[in-house]
Parts: C-alpha cells; sequence; structure tokens
C-alpha cells in the first residue's frame, strides 16, 4: 500500500474532504452520545439545528461566538505569519483584567469615554500579554509555543488572586469584582437581545483583516513570511519583525475579546469568565483556514454548537463537555481529511498512469511536499531561523 | 523562622515526579522530531482513567495499567496525525489535548456528577517516617529506573540509535534502512504512556481523587523543561526538580506567617515563571533536532 500525490485534484475534492470529515465526526461521537443515553440523531439536532430555528436562539449563537472570534482572529493573524501564539486564553484573560481596571476604579465617566478607554485598555492589557513570548523569540528565538502557553495558567492565577485579594466583591464577599459603572456598559444590538456591540467590533476586526490580508501590500508580506518563510527571508521580507508586529496584534486583538466579554456580558469581573476561549480560538482559526471569513463562519459553527451543547445537557442529559468533543473532533477530522486529499491510495506496488509521485515533483523543480499547502501545514517555516543559524 | 528544609526537599521530589515521568516521555517524542502537546491532555486522561480504574477495582496498581493503556492511545491518535497523515503538530496536539480533556471531564461527569468526591484506592509512601526517603512508589520508579534507563537506552541501544537518526535526519535514516514510520509510532506511544504515568500520580498517590483541571499546565511545563534541558535526560531531570523546589518554596511559604500578606495565586504562579525565566537564560541558541517539527514522507 502506498500513498500517491494525486496529479490533478478535482476543484470538489476540499468540499468533499470536508464533508467526509463531518461524516466521521459524526460517527465517532455517536458512541459517547449513546453512552450518555440519548439518540445520537436527536443531539445532533439538538447541536446544530435547534439552536437557529428561533430568535431567541440565534442571538445565543451570536452571544457564544463573540469571543470566538476574537480569539480565532487573533490566533489566525499570528499563525499566518508562521508565529504560533498558543497564549489567546492568557491574552484574552489580560484583556478582561485590564479593561476591569478603569471600570473599578472610574465608575464615574459616561459611555462615551467609558467604553474607548475599557476597550484601549482590554487591547493594551493583551498586547502586554503577549510582548514577553513575542519578545524573547526575537531577541533570543525562544520557542513562542511554549512561552505563550505557559502564560495561560499565569494569567488564569492573576484573575483568581485579583478576585480573592483586591477585587473581592465588596458587598456579597464572593471573589467576583464589583459592577462596574453604569457607562461601561455595551449596548445591547436589538433592544430586549443579549447581543451587544462587542460583536460588531468582532465583525469590523474580520472585515479589517481580511482587507488587509487580501488587498495590501502588507497582506502580501505576511502571507509569504507565513507560507514560506526562507523565500521570503531572501526577497528581502523582515520576516522576524513581521512576526513581532503580528504578535503584538495578535495579543490585542484577544484582549479586546475578554474586554468586549466583560463589557458587553458580564459588567464585573468574575473566574467564569475563562471557559477555554483561548485554546478554542485555535480550533476556530484552523477550521477557518487562517482566513478572516472563515474564522467567522468556524466561530458561528463553534458557537452553535456550543449552545446546543447547554441546551442537549438541560433536554437530553447529554453532558455539555460533548459539545468540547464534538469540535476537537471536527478539528482533528478536518485537518486529516484536508491532508489525506492531497494522496491517493494506491495497493501493491507500482506506478499508476495519470499520477505523479513526489520524486516526479522535485525533479520538475519544485519543492517537495508541494501541493498548495494549506497555511496549516506550514509548520516548519516557525522553527526555519533557530535551524539556520 | 527555622527553614524546614528536609520537608521542602522531600516535597520537591514529590512534586517533581510527575513531571519526570512526562518530560521523558516528551523527550522521547521529541527526540524523533515530533512535538506533542497533545501532552497536556494525555496526562489528563491518564489521571482521570487512572482514578477511573481505581474506583471500580480498588486496586492502584491496576489503575495504573489502565493509565499506560490511555497513554498508548493517546500517543497513537498523535502519531496517525502526525506520522502517518502528517498534519500539522502544533494543531494537532493542541486538538488532541482538547479531545482528551473534553472526554474525560464528559465521562467524569456521566459516571460521578453530583454526589460527593469518589475517593479510590491509592499508593502508600514507602519508608515512613524517614523524611525525605518517604517517597511514593513512582517516584522511585522515575529518579531510580526510569530516568538511567531511558538516558542508557537513547544514548546506548539500537532503539536508542535508531530513534535519534529519525529525529535529526529521517532521509538518512530511511536510505540506511531503520523504518521512520514505526520508529515514530513506537516513541509517541511510549512517551504517551510515561506522560500518562505522570498524569495518573496526581490521582493515585498525590490525592486518590479526581478534580478538573487537575494538569493544570503542567504539560506545558514539561514541554518548557525539554527545551531548556536541550533534549537530553539529566538536564531534564535537573528542570523538573528546579519546578518541584520552586514549587516547594511556594507550599513553604504559603503557610509561613512573613507572606500571609502575599496572595496566594501569587505564590503558585511563581513556579511557572521561574520555568519561563530559565528558558529565557538556557533556552536561547538551542539546537532543535533536525527533523523537528517536520513529517516525512518517502519520495
Amino acid at each position: 500500500m502506498k500513498l500517491l500525490l494525486r496529479a490533478h485534484e478535482s476543484r470538489w475534492l476540499a468540499p468533499a474532504a470536508i464533508g467526509v470529515a463531518v461524516l466521521v465526526t459524526l460517527l465517532l461521537t455517536a458512541g459517547p452520545i449513546r453512552l450518555a443515553g440519548a439518540n445520537p440523531l436527536a443531539a445532533y439536532e439538538r447541536y446544530v439545528i435547534t439552536p437557529l430555528t428561533s430568535f431567541g436562539g440565534i442571538g445565543e449563537v451570536l452571544l457564544a461566538s463573540t469571543p470566538l472570534i476574537f480569539t480565532g482572529l487573533a490566533v489566525a493573524i499570528a499563525f499566518r505569519v508562521g508565529y504560533f501564539n498558543i497564549g489567546a486564553e492568557g491574552q484574552y484573560l489580560a484583556g478582561a483584567i485590564a479593561a476591569t481596571i478603569p471600570g473599578l476604579y472610574l465608575p464615574g465617566l459616561p459611555a462615551l469615554l467609558a467604553l474607548p478607554l475599557a476597550l484601549a485598555a482590554g487591547a493594551l492589557g493583551g498586547t502586554a500579554w503577549a510582548l514577553l513570548p513575542a519578545w524573547l523569540k526575537r531577541r533570543a528565538h525562544i520557542d513562542e509555543v511554549v512561552t505563550t502557553l505557559l502564560l495561560n495558567p499565569v494569567a488564569l492565577l492573576l484573575v483568581q488572586g485579583l478576585l480573592n485579594g483586591p477585587w473581592r466583591n465588596s458587598q456579597t464577599g464572593f471573589p467576583d469584582s464589583d459592577s462596574f459603572g453604569a457607562g461601561y456598559t455595551l449596548p445591547a444590538i436589538v433592544d430586549g437581545s443579549r447581543v451587544h456591540w462587542g460583536l460588531i467590533i468582532a465583525l469590523l476586526l474580520v472585515v479589517a483583516t481580511w482587507i488587509v490580508m487580501s488587498f495590501t501590500p502588507l497582506g502580501l508580506r505576511l502571507r509569504a513570511a507565513g507560507q514560506a518563510g526562507a523565500a521570503a527571508r531572501f526577497s528581502g521580507i523582515h520576516v522576524s519583525s513581521l512576526q513581532w508586529r503580528s504578535a503584538l496584534v495578535s495579543g490585542a486583538v484577544a484582549g479586546l475579546g475578554g474586554a468586549s466579554q466583560v463589557l458587553g456580558v458580564q459588567h464585573q469581573l468574575t473566574a467564569s469568565i475563562a471557559v477555554g476561549y483561548g485554546y478554542t480560538g485555535v480550533v476556530v482559526a484552523t477550521l477557518g483556514a487562517l482566513s478572516a471569513g472563515g474564522v467567522l463562519l468556524a466561530a458561528l459553527l463553534l458557537g452553535t454548537i456550543a449552545v446546543g451543547a447547554q441546551n442537549a445537557s438541560v433536554v437530553l442529559h447529554v453532558p455539555s463537555q460533548m459539545g468540547a468533543i464534538v469540535s476537537s473532533t471536527l478539528l482533528l477530522t478536518v485537518v486529516s481529511a484536508m491532508v489525506a486529499r492531497h494522496y491517493r491510495i494506491v495497493f501493491g506496488h507500482g506506478r499508476v498512469a495519470g499520477t505523479r509521485t513526489e520524486d516526479d515533483i522535485e525533479a520538475l523543480g519544485q519543492p517537495i511536499r508541494a501541493p498548495e499547502a494549506d497555511p496549516a501545514r506550514t509548520s516548519d517555516t516557525g522553527h526555519e531561523s533557530e535551524k539556520v543559524q | 523562622m527555622d527553614f524546614p528544609l528536609l520537608a521542602v526537599l522531600a516535597a520537591t521530589l514529590t512534586i517533581a515526579t510527575p513531571l519526570v515521568w512526562a518530560a521523558l516521555g516528551a523527550i522521547l517524542n521529541e527526540r524523533t522530531g515530533i512535538m506533542n502537546l497533545g501532552i497536556e491532555g494525555t496526562m489528563y486522561a491518564g489521571a482521570f482513567v487512572g482514578f477511573l480504574t481505581a474506583a471500580y477495582t480498588d486496586s492502584a496498581l491496576l489503575g495504573i495499567a489502565a493509565a499506560i493503556v490511555a497513554g498508548l492511545v493517546a500517543g497513537l491518535l498523535m502519531a496517525v496525525l502526525t506520522v502517518t497523515l502528517g498534519v500539522n503538530q502544533h494543531v494537532a496536539g493542541i486538538g488532541t489535548t482538547l479531545l482528551l480533556v473534553a472526554a474525560s471531564d464528559f465521562t467524569n461527569r456521566l459516571l460521578f456528577s453530583g454526589g460527593s468526591q469518589t475517593v479510590t484506592a491509592k499508593f502508600d509512601r514507602w519508608f515512613p517516617g524517614t523524611g525525605v526517603f518517604a517517597q511514593y512508589p513512582m517516584t522511585y520508579v522515575a529518579f531510580l529506573i526510569l530516568a538511567p534507563a531511558l538516558w542508557w537506552v537513547l544514548r546506548s541501544s539500537g532503539f536508542g540509535l535508531r530513534l535519534r537518526a529519525v529525529g535529526e535526519n529521517p532521509e538518512a535514516a530511511d536510505a540506511a534502512g531503520i523504518p521512520v514510520a514505526s520508529t515514530r509510532y513506537a516513541a509517541l506511544m511510549f512517551g504517551g504512556a510515561f506522560m500518562a504515568i505522570g498524569g495518573a500520580f496526581l490521582t493515585l498517590s498525590l490525592l486518590g481523587s479526581f478534580t478538573l483541571d487537575i494538569v493544570s499546565g503542567r504539560g506545558w511545563i514539561c514541554i518548557a523543561l525539554v527545551i531548556f534541558g536541550r533534549w537530553r535526560v539529566w538536564p531534564v531531570v535537573a528542570g523538573a526538580l528546579l519546578f518541584g523546589f520552586a514549587d516547594a518554596l511556594q507550599l513553604q511559604l504559603a503557610i509561613s506567617p512573613m507572606f500571609s500578606a502575599v496572595p496566594n495565586e501569587l505564590l503558585i504562579a511563581f513556579p511557572y515563571i521561574v520555568v519561563i525565566a530559565a528558558l529565557a537564560i538556557w533556552g536561547r541558541g538551542v539546537r532543535y533536532p533536525g527533523s523537528y517539527l517536520t513529517p516525512y514522507r518517502r519520495a
């Protein structure tokens, strides 16, 4: 048995691969759903259809998707240039902390001043949390994966420490902060719904990212740096400087997500703000193929599953963690399918007419592993700098 | 104030134990060129499956055995994704971790929802009353058997040589007749088993029960230890001891009156910061294994 590169990839191959991945996900997750005593089909209906059948349900989906758009976009911005920021969780929490500072200490500000101030603080907080790993990467070539990951538990401890210490609720004594001043509320988009202006900010960021990536010279350089670091460096692009700036922007976007969550939903800082949006951001960014539009779609999908999982845990008594099982399984099957689609399985040995082997491609002077790599496969560029030195 | 040095040293060894197990598993993975960010989830699954089995069979040893199986399966999953399919290793690892954590929490909710904390059979310390030497069996195994054995295997055994050859230059290894894929599969599965044993230490030795977020970033610590130990057994063990010492120190300080004003969380964060600082100091200019993060497919 042999894997051969396909000579020709039909236009339908990628959608078909995703379809297969979805099917495999449904099959794999049916087992645990049965274990929980529910009918898998009824559960899937709860996960992806029921939330979208009512006005209120759609509102909940948009609400659940908002932080995922922020963290997914943050991860995508960094991954796109080959900077593997897996610290969106910590940067999101740092943004929430930073937005809380004006909310608690300047409670009297009118909304017109308060909201920009708190949002800016959130972006700054996220950037600050991203600063150390980015700086270590740039100055000392220290792997950003490890440092960004390690700062996540530290950010969570910082939240808990603040809530148990100086920010403990003055009325109840619970480890939640006091409520923010009245000016610090991101208003609802539609009266009576919980969907707030954080969603609009997230959408604006998606559009801005799409424009920068697709239509500007900077976007071209960013994409080049991420997809072929060595070639980009050779053609005079300052890859490490682009990575440095993207890392900080990525942190700012994640931090804005944290600020949007405390200003739009909680109106106070609580420890429950950390529910893994940062890690889920990696899933969102990857399922969205690291593109702005893809991130939006993936965030909406995972938001739907999250709302559906809550619903299913109440109605069908399937623990809500099933939602996370479904989305992480979907991630693994989709990335597998997107790689596998480049190959066809040939049984026996010998050449089959109409196929190329990687030898042929190399002989043509093209790089090995040539298939127009989806950006998620360009991992090796991340460590190029360490290796060539 | 009398500083209870012996108590801190004893705690250092205990705290370092799960890190030694998991980090040595990570060395095994990374020496073949595969970064396994599934480590956090593998430890979590090991902790949970070990606890689950011990809860039902009333045997901590069977718990460890089940955790090993869970680790082998987790390693196999990672191997299928990164070796056979060659997907991005960061994404595969984070996905594996998210999946294993979610699956463990799901099963935990299903079987032990509500009700009081289930307490299981757990290991007892050997040589109680001897201070530093009163340690759990897995601590002895980690420091006296696993570490020297792995050091010898990597340095001198045929398997170790093949493993390193694959990690440095899979093309050359393949040309020399070394089966690249099965070597990586073996490394990932053995490594996964070690990580799961590390996780099971938390439930079966330390606590005797399972709590959510029980691993709390120890897997990430191990990934850092492997880099600043430069993929060598003894420096990584030293790194685990450094973390263990920092953690034992903060536990000691937390109960001392001098530090009562310092928020507890700040102290808990201290060892993480120590590891980041250690990485910043000793992690610069390290030479990664030659095929780090790169899938291999014969042309």
